[in-house]
């Protein structure tokens, strides 16, 4: 692919976290939560990280978005070097990649109005007017089918379907080009999951976004992702067109994976 | 989630005071309160008698019509002193709280959020303050820099702040690991704006909880500073001082020293009552158990 279209390149990135120390005079020791982690994502595409819990794959998205600092390795995002930018670019940088969390009890503060939630990354990045302000607020409340008096209602007064999507309109406020989605249908029903990865693919097409998916869930993958990266101790142990990995993954822990997913009247096999 | 079905102020403290109502403490405790800043409120435009009228010919009466508490060994009125009093005990305890929120809240917000040497810096600094009996070392204050109002408002203030320092921090670093934050730090925010905007308001209702105890703790701060005469010197009234004068005569006229302790004691506890009912009322775990 040509260095135009390469959204996201992530090039050998290591992080270490310490431990507390067992012994006072000994260094502490030291966890690996990524290891050497190279990966690109090109303009639209839609790519996802998967693995067990504790493979690293949540790190890789906070570390993407400078959430964590990496102990070696290079993030470049729209060709900028994220780590290398000073504060001001850095700021300019996030309105292109913007996340959507896990839990969409927890990603939305409870004291705040809907409106003013969808419209915190404008606010910290942009400088808009109040009636641009108001616009986009109902722009993206349109677009991910919620009403634009919503924007005067709290959180709680949503279900965990309407929160989610609360929560992908403050994601695209900024109108980035990439989302970077950690599990963010995994506490969700399997009906309103689904509607909401109908909604991200939707979004998609008519935005052009690209989509970096972390998640467990292989169903939800297969069905979102382009191309699928499969992690396991913080490393990259399969890399691939999602019909490839899935239809023939060739490292023993992809078979596992793909193994453990419970199917109705299969037969029952161990999981991981 | 929550049961506030909808949230205008208006009903939230509707809803406040629904359940509020339910606690017998609660009402008392702001009872209390109340009457005693309505009382000092009072006592600003209007006493019974002025409060430093001498009357030695009619001193140490017992409560009568004319003087509903008595008087004390100079003929003056108990009552008019106690009501100016607290006027002087909120004053004191007000200013040394707000000291105390004052620098503890920022100190433990910003350990919090910059965790680190900072962090480490902030908090030793805090347990060494802490290590020190809280009146103990307010005695020893107000000995070193002279007996006074003001000294002794420093004195209860400087050991306020780990108080809040400690709540603000712990509070705090839970919230930090919340998604909310780390959307805003997404969302480009940093982590100054992230406190003002996120920490702060969600930690609020823990903080006022606290100062309400803290008031409490004050005012009998106060109190036994300036019965050792370490606090508001004479003339002006402080409940304390009362308590003080009132002690070498206690055989003669009890009612001297009964009064401004019934004062400073119901204060206390009305107090300690309102702030343990908020908190049962603010806790947002209370509420969903419910």
């Amino acid at each position: 692919m040509s260095g135009d279209d390469v959204l996201l390149k992530v090039e050998n990135l290591t992080l270490d976290y310490a431990l507390p120390r067992r012994r006072l005079f000994a260094a502490p020791p030291r966890h690996r939560a990524l290891d050497d982690v190279s990966l690109t994502l090109a303009r639209g595409e839609s790519l996802a990280v998967v693995g067990e819990s504790g493979s690293g794959k949540s790190t890789l998205a906070r570390t993407i978005l400078a959430l964590e600092a990496p102990t070696a390795g290079r993030v470049t995002l729209c060709g900028k070097d994220v780590f290398a930018a000073s504060p001001g670019e850095l700021r300019k940088l996030r309105r292109h990649a913007q996340m959507v969390f896990q839990d969409p009890y927890g990603s939305l503060d409870p004291r705040r109005k809907v409106g003013w939630i969808v419209a915190e990354p404008l606010d910290a990045l942009e400088r808009v007017g109040r009636a641009e302000k108001l616009a986009r607020i109902a722009e993206v409340l349109g677009s991910v089918g919620l009403k634009e008096s919503d924007a005067d209602r709290f959180p709680h007064e949503f279900s965990g379907g309407q929160r989610q999507r609360i929560a992908i309109a403050r994601a695209l406020i900024t109108r980035p080009d990439l989302i970077v989605a950690d599990e963010a249908v995994s506490a969700l029903d399997v009906s309103v999951q689904a509607q909401v990865l109908n909604l991200f693919m939707d979004l998609r097409e008519s935005l052009g976004l690209s989509y970096l998916f972390i998640s467990h869930d292989l169903a939800v993958v297969r069905q979102v992702a382009d191309r699928v990266i499969v992690m396991r101790d913080g490393k990259i142990v399969e890399e691939g067109e999602t019909e490839a990995v899935f239809g023939a993954p060739r490292h023993p822990y992809t078979r596992a994976l793909l193994a453990a997913v419970p199917r109705i009247g299969g037969p029952r096999r161990r999981a991981v | 989630m929550s049961e506030l079905g909808r949230s205008e102020p208006a009903a939230v403290w509707r809803e406040y005071w629904t359940r509020g109502r339910g606690s017998a403490a609660f009402v008392f405790g702001l009872g209390v309160t109340a009457l005693l800043i309505a009382v000092a409120l009072v006592s600003l435009v209007w006493t019974p008698h002025p409060i430093d009228a001498i009357d030695i010919p009619n001193r140490m009466q017992p409560p009568s019509a004319d003087h509903w508490l008595g008087t004390d060994l100079y003929g003056r009125d108990v009552l008019s002193r106690l009501m100016a009093g607290a006027v002087n005990s909120i004053a004191v305890s007000l200013v040394a709280v707000g000291i105390g929120a004052g620098l503890g809240v920022p100190l433990g917000a910003l350990a919090a959020a910059r965790r680190g040497l900072v962090e480490e810096v902030v908090m030793r600094f805090n347990d060494f303050t802490f290590a020190f009996p809280a009146l103990l070392s307010a005695v020893m204050i107000t000995a070193v820099l002279g007996p006074g109002a003001i000294n002794s408002i420093i004195a209860i203030g400087i050991f306020n702040i780990p108080v809040f320092a400690r709540l603000t921090r712990g509070a705090s670093l839970s919230l930090w690991k919340r998604d909310f934050v780390l959307a805003a730090r997404v969302a480009g925010k940093g982590r100054t704006r992230i406190t003002v905007e996120h920490i702060l308001p969600n930690i609020a209702s823990l903080l006022i909880v606290q100062m309400t105890i803290q008031f409490a703790l004050a005012i009998l701060a106060e109190a036994g500073l300036s019965y050792l005469g370490l606090g508001t010197q004479p003339p002006a009234p402080s409940w304390g001082k009362m308590l003080n004068e009132a002690q070498t005569l206690m055989s003669l006229a009890p009612h001297l020293a009964i009064f401004p302790g019934l004062a400073i004691m119901v204060t206390v506890l009305g107090l300690n009552l309102l702030g343990d009912g908020l908190r049962d009322l603010l806790d947002p775990r209370l509420r969903r158990q419910r």
